[in-house]
């Protein structure tokens, strides 16, 4: 069964029409990159996945895992299996971060059916995945995301992701700000997260990070529209091109109405 | 936002849950007050001659004082006048006299402890909780007495206090917060039924936290309680307090004072979590909490440590401080107060530094939801006398809604220029984007806002005794009812 399925969805943020029609399928185990200029609408296709309520659906319709995503709550979303690595995360101030990812954890289980785990449960499960992204046991019990830097946050979140275990993750610009070593650690971390059972969808303006995680498949989005499918390669054709060319042609063939 | 404005509406809709009444019989005097109420409640509890007399000078001063109509003004809160004739000054559960073991407490007072989930029973020694129970004007029950006593500690309540240890509550009534003080406190010492006492012996450790429970039960009567705490030299104590009251239309007062006196090398750790009635979503009830909070440390290196939790009552008004007397003593004020629907708080403390080296830490934290209003009130005066005095204030607030108010009123006075002085203040907003954020990795939106406000409060949690603080915490999620707006 698909994954994800995205049926002409339309979308808008404060009046202004942002996606113009979204068709795209996800499988499980597959990775896709959506990537595109700036103000594409790259990040409002996250936040609608995500069910980000300031981001309007006005037309088309989602099946996650062949259920309604639209007819969700965001923490119905996070424990139906949709993960999103923030673009730019919180910092909640007070709140430890073993304690709030056993929290996070621990919400989805209930609303699974599962049994809570305890602290004492908790930690091999979080050594382990400190360990897989090359994280200093400091990160437990510092503040959530207070006083990280960029690249601390960004692995932050990937931990979050590891211990969560998703069946779809979405990962926002999550090379931006990153040097090349954090990059390299991050992608790593996603690397190892790759499953037959889970898929990704990795959302970036740039190329380079899809030196690292290698995506089945590349979406060119330009003003709200996919405009160009195409396997690794499209991404090598981009960063060789830059955007400008494709953008021309998706106007010439873009409807006049839009 | 607005529909999760929503969602946090009804999802955290909780009532007061502890606004029920008990049914007993009790024994009032007339309404309102002139000086044959203040004999009449002498003589109700049976006192010296040396209490009577205080009490009508004190009687006599806030008469003058209501004549001028010099009720404190300068708070930033709002309520219609307070008619002082038309309260019932005393109102006690009607019951057989001299109480000899707990089992002849009136089984329905017994019930609602239970209810309350406050340990009177001697067999729940294990909680570790000494408790003295104060239900309308007078003490019903302090649970421990005899293993205290064997120690040397005294934890009884006042009036039995005045009667077996007068020469205590003769020297130390009064010296920190004299009747003089404010119009409240005037009326308080003028009035005041009962309350707790608690003595500790040179250089004892009090084994077991104390606690006074207190529980507002009858309609149109005002609670006035005193407590008096004296830490002798080098010995230490943690004293823990906590109120409830039923749902009531009208608003009822309730005027308390605290006392605590700690001599050379002691330390006195007072926790309050404060729960009174807060009145309903519209701001019709709610208690009144008008209280004056004083330690002294008068010895050297002693220390007070005041922590509380204020998420009940109307109207708080209150300011817990220290006299820092005692060369290199310590004092310290974490504060957590709610305002949520129409409640109204002015609270803070006064850090008055005399001696040398005396130190101060002020740490506020301050949560706004509704309509409510809430200001940090706190002044540090360091003295000509204070060489080396320190102070550090930290105050916090934080907004739920953008129908709320969080408001600051530092005042400092430095007469010594060797003090170091540090104040720091933050405004933050609970955003879209934290609560999303939390969401997005699953957490119901309720479970998100407890989360950011519990981590909010998280520097003055961490200073309450264990089972306080999740207590707090838990009170501080359904004290949320209604928020954002």
């Amino acid at each position: 069964m698909d994954l994800l399925e995205i049926r002409n969805l339309h979308a808008e943020v404060g009046g202004n029409e942002i996606l113009k029609g979204i068709d795209l399928t996800v499988h499980p185990g597959e990775v896709h990159s959506i990537m595109g200029p700036n103000g594409s609408g790259k990040s409002t296709l996250a936040q609608v996945l995500a069910r980000r309520e300031s981001y309007q659906v006005t037309a088309g319709e989602i099946l996650f895992d062949g259920k309604d995503l639209l007819s969700m709550k965001p923490e119905e979303a996070a424990c139906e299996g949709m993960f999103m690595a923030f673009q730019y995360p919180i910092e909640i101030p007070g709140i430890g971060n073993a304690h709030f990812l056993r929290s996070a954890l621990n919400a989805m289980r209930k609303y699974r059916g599962l049994d809570e785990l305890d602290a004492i449960d908790f930690l091999p499960l979080f050594r382990e995945k400190l360990k897989l992204l090359d994280m200093d046991e400091r990160f437990m019990n510092r503040s959530l995301n207070e006083g990280f830097s960029g690249g601390e946050k960004k692995r932050n979140e990937i931990l979050q992701m590891a211990i969560l275990e998703p069946k779809l993750a979405i990962l926002d610009e999550t090379d931006s700000g990153l040097d090349i070593d954090a990059l390299r650690i991050v992608a790593q971390g996603v690397n190892a997260m790759r499953s037959p059972n889970r898929a990704m969808i990795v959302v970036t303006h740039y190329q380079r990070l899809l030196n690292y995680i290698i995506p089945d498949f590349v979406h060119v989005l330009v003003d709200g529209r996919i405009v160009r499918s195409g396997g690794a390669e499209l991404a090598l054709e981009l960063e060789e091109k830059g955007y400008g060319w494709i953008e021309t042609e998706a106007r010439q063939t873009a409807p006049a109405s839009a | 936002m607005g529909s999760s404005i929503n969602t946090i509406r009804d999802l955290t809709e909780q009532d007061y849950k502890w606004g029920f009444v008990t049914a007993i019989e009790d024994e009032r005097i007339p309404r309102g007050l002139n000086e044959e109420i203040i004999r009449l409640i002498s003589a109700k509890k049976r006192e010296p001659e040396f209490m009577l007399e205080w009490r009508l000078r004190a009687y006599r001063y806030w008469a003058s004082l209501e004549k001028a109509q010099a009720e404190p003004k300068w708070a930033n809160v709002h309520y219609s006048p307070i008619d002082y004739q038309n309260i019932i000054y005393y109102s006690a559960p009607k019951q057989k006299p001299g109480l000899k073991s707990l089992d002849e407490l009136d089984p329905e007072i017994r019930r609602t402890y239970e209810k309350l989930g406050i340990p009177l029973a001697e067999q729940q020694r294990l909680a570790g909780v000494a408790v003295d129970a104060v239900f309308d004007s007078v003490s019903v029950a302090t649970t421990f007495k005899d293993k205290l006593a064997e120690l040397g500690i005294i934890f009884c309540s006042f009036s039995e206090a005045v009667e077996k240890y007068p020469e205590l509550v003769k020297k130390y009534l009064g010296t920190v917060v004299p009747h003089t003080d404010n119009f409240f406190a005037a009326l308080n010492a003028a009035v005041f039924s009962d309350g707790s006492f608690a003595y500790i012996p040179k250089g004892v450790r009090c084994p077991m936290e104390l606690s006074t429970y207190f529980r507002i039960n009858a309609a149109e009567t005002g609670q006035f309680e005193r407590t008096l705490i004296v830490a002798d030299e080098g010995s230490y104590v943690s004293y823990l307090e906590g109120c409830t009251a039923p749902i009531r239309d009208e608003n009822q007062l309730h005027a308390a004072v605290v006392e605590l006196v700690a001599l050379d090398n002691a330390q006195i750790k007072y926790s309050t979590v404060q729960n009174w009635y807060p009145g309903d979503k519209q701001g019709r009830g709610g208690i009144y909490n008008f209280v004056t909070k004083r330690g002294k440390c008068a010895g050297v290196n002693s220390k007070i440590s005041w922590t509380q939790v204020e998420t009940g009552s109307a109207i708080t008004w209150k300011y817990p401080g220290c006299i820092l007397q005692g060369d290199n003593s310590v004092g310290e004020f974490y504060s957590v107060a709610l305002t949520n629907n129409y409640q109204q708080a002015d609270t803070g403390t006064k850090m008055i530094h005399m001696g040398k080296n005396t130190r101060s830490t002020i740490v506020s934290k301050g949560i706004s939801a509704g309509h409510g209003q809430n200001s940090y009130r706190g002044m540090v005066k360091i003295l000509k006398g204070a060489v080396g005095a320190r102070n550090y204030t930290q105050c916090d607030s934080l907004l739920i809604g953008d129908q709320c108010g969080a408001h600051t009123f530092p005042y400092i006075e430095v007469k010594n220029a060797s003090a170091h002085m540090e104040h720091e203040a933050s405004t933050s907003k609970i955003g879209e984007d934290q609560l999303f954020y939390l969401q997005q990795r699953g957490l119901k939106l309720e479970d998100a806002v407890s989360m950011i406000v519990n981590g909010f409060c998280k520097q003055v949690f961490r200073e309450l005794p264990m089972e306080f603080a999740v207590e707090a915490q838990k009170l501080l999620g359904v004290s949320l009812e209604g928020s954002v707006g």
